[in-house]
């Protein structure tokens, strides 16, 4: 009979992604509504001095899958390790972060398990022991209520929704023995963004330019690295060239859930508010009041974004000084 | 080069999406219905390598009867045959089954290469590629955005938090495709021609052998109990001012002692 609740984080390079977090606070209210245990399992080579660091958010036990084939992320060592892992702790629940890696890792488990999964889930509830998770669909037009039928349920979160949560309890950190079985593809190569510039998908501040822009970011560069945030591109914006595909926000660019979502020169088509109508607070500036994204924005300023979003540096500068 | 693209037909993202009268599906009366837009890269992508490497790109995708159009549009853009999958009983699967479904259609063809968008941009699911890598046994790479053959490997460098990553997997293999890819070209009147001759072999479930207990929309794993337009939001709150400097001011003095955000 599959009990308890497991919860799969994400590490790269020893240090824990923040969704890692998330997946483990969420994995312990989940548990705590069931009235059951949360297992957490950490994978990769070299990661046993991380573990420690997932005792506040209250699991009650830690698996370390540590081999030197997991120090980069491939699908199939991962599934495989993790797939064992959860054949023998036998869940009922499973949870994950959907990021680039938990969309690939969770898609080929279910598989792996035969079991349901409700994929970039912004919220979980629990009635008398039964999970339903919210998840968007249609680029987030439309937001789904989903209940399992299946042993196993595998949540995938989105990130940057669940909240954090520190919870003491009694933890046993263990390394069980991993099988890493057949290893099909091998990473060669791995190039990250220098100059610490914060990822869009992690970031609680995004500031997006778009066709209104004419090309020149810089003002929105300067106000994203006055508040400490990241910068975002509408599709014109990528489509012209003027921002690489990696900033594009937008149901065929990147789902973007920030605290503050601040969007310049944008006219805010049906697609990019696809991709950030679940941030918390939206600001729209415009010089066309009618323009759509006024929709969706919260607080807005019809005006001429090159004298707007310099203003606005000047003073968030003012603020945090 | 024998490649096999997975497509899949979707409402175009420009269409408004309403509830429909039973609270679990969507109207569909007034959708234009499209190529999954990271299919048409995918069919893209292996049009490119067939020119360049020889061989044949077979494009199978399940769906009603108008899911053909799709098929079809493929074939326009120089893909070589198609396999529709179309079975009522099949309507509804979740991503598991319809996965097993396409699968089963793959069993009977040599295939060195699958390409199949990172997801449909109806259900969002971002699972049946992954579904069939896994029943077929071969390796996986997602969110692919550049990819080159090698003596039979493929090196994709796939799209991270932050970066890329360059993996290397022996074929038969799948990956995904992310936009960046490519630009997939538009059907030319010729090719939209030529389509018309190409074979489109239609199967049900029965035919690939699938179970009819494991397809359908009785058979979900993840069903459906409501669907919601997202929460409204109260009507934009618009900063008057006598200059662009004293809106952008009073904004962030909002954000900062009302919002709390900064």
């Amino acid at each position: 009979m599959p009990q308890g609740v497991f919860a799969i984080t994400e590490q790269r390079d020893g240090v824990f992604r923040k969704i890692s977090f998330e997946a483990v606070s969420e994995g312990r209210r989940i548990a705590d509504g069931l009235g059951a245990d949360l297992c957490t399992v950490v994978v990769g080579s070299g990661i046993e001095g991380i573990a420690g660091e997932l005792e506040k958010y209250g699991p009650d036990k830690i698996l370390v899958a540590d081999d030197p084939a997991l120090a980069d992320y491939t699908t199939s060592a991962y599934t495989n390790v993790i797939a064992d892992l959860i054949q023998s702790i036998d869940p009922a629940v499973v949870v994950i972060g959907a990021s680039a890696q938990g969309k690939d890792l969770s898609a080929r488990l279910a598989a792996r398990l035969d079991a349901g999964l409700a994929m970039d889930c912004t919220a979980v509830k629990l009635d008398d022991g039964k999970l339903t998770c919210t998840r968007p669909m249609f680029g987030g037009k439309i937001f789904a209520d989903v209940e399992f039928d299946s042993a196993i349920q595998i949540v995938a979160i989105r990130p940057n929704v669940m909240d954090i949560a520190e919870s003491s309890k009694e933890c046993a950190i263990e390394k069980p023995a991993v099988q890493v079985g057949d290893v099909k593809t091998t990473v060669v190569e791995k190039s990250m963004d220098t100059g610490g510039k914060i990822e869009l998908t992690e970031a609680d501040i995004v500031v997006s330019g778009g066709r209104g822009t004419g090309g020149e970011f810089g003002a929105i560069e300067q106000l994203a690295d006055a508040f400490g945030g990241a910068v975002g591109a509408s599709r014109s914006a990528v489509d012209e060239g003027w921002r690489p595909h990696s900033d594009q926000v937008g149901q065929t660019g990147k789902v973007v859930s920030p605290v503050l979502y601040v969007a310049c020169g944008i006219s805010g088509a049906i697609q990019h508010l696809a991709g950030m109508s679940t941030s918390k607070f939206i600001v729209a500036v415009n010089k066309d009041s009618e323009a759509p994204i006024f929709s969706k924005a919260d607080l807005g300023i019809v005006g001429d974004m090159f004298d707007v979003v310099p203003a606005m540096t000047e003073e968030v500068k003012k603020i945090k000084s | 080069m024998e490649i096999v693209v997975l497509v899949k037909q979707v409402p175009d993202t420009e269409s408004l999406i309403e509830i429909a009268g039973d609270g679990i599906s969507i109207k569909t009366q007034d959708i234009k219905w499209v190529m999954n837009p990271y299919d048409e890269i995918a069919v893209e992508e292996a049009l490119q390598i067939r020119d360049a490497q020889g061989g044949t790109v077979t494009v199978v995708s399940m769906g009603p009867d108008k899911a053909v159009e799709t098929i079809r549009t493929a074939l326009a853009m120089g893909a070589d045959k198609g396999i529709h999958i179309n079975d009522p009983a099949a309507q509804g699967s979740d991503a598991l089954a319809t996965a097993r479904i396409l699968s089963a259609a793959l069993k009977d063809i040599p295939f060195d290469l699958i390409i199949a968008g990172h997801r449909a941009v109806d259900e969002d699911n971002y699972q049946v590629a992954a579904a069939v890598a896994e029943f077929l046994d071969i390796p996986q790479v997602s969110m692919v955005v550049k990819a080159e053959l090698l003596d039979g490997k493929i090196k994709c460098q796939r799209t991270i938090e932050g970066g890329t990553v360059t993996v290397e997997a022996a074929l038969p293999a799948l990956f995904t495709t992310q936009r960046g890819l490519n630009e997939p070209r538009y059907a030319s009147l010729p090719g939209i021609m030529k389509a018309k001759k190409k074979p489109v072999d239609v199967k049900t479930i029965a035919d690939l052998g699938i179970d009819p207990a494991t397809a359908g929309v009785e058979n979900r794993k993840v069903k459906i109990k409501a669907l919601n337009l997202p929460p409204e939001r109260q009507t934009v709150r618009l900063i008057e001012g006598e200059s662009a400097q004293d809106k952008a001011a009073e904004l962030v003095r909002v954000l900062h002692e009302e919002a709390k955000l900064i």
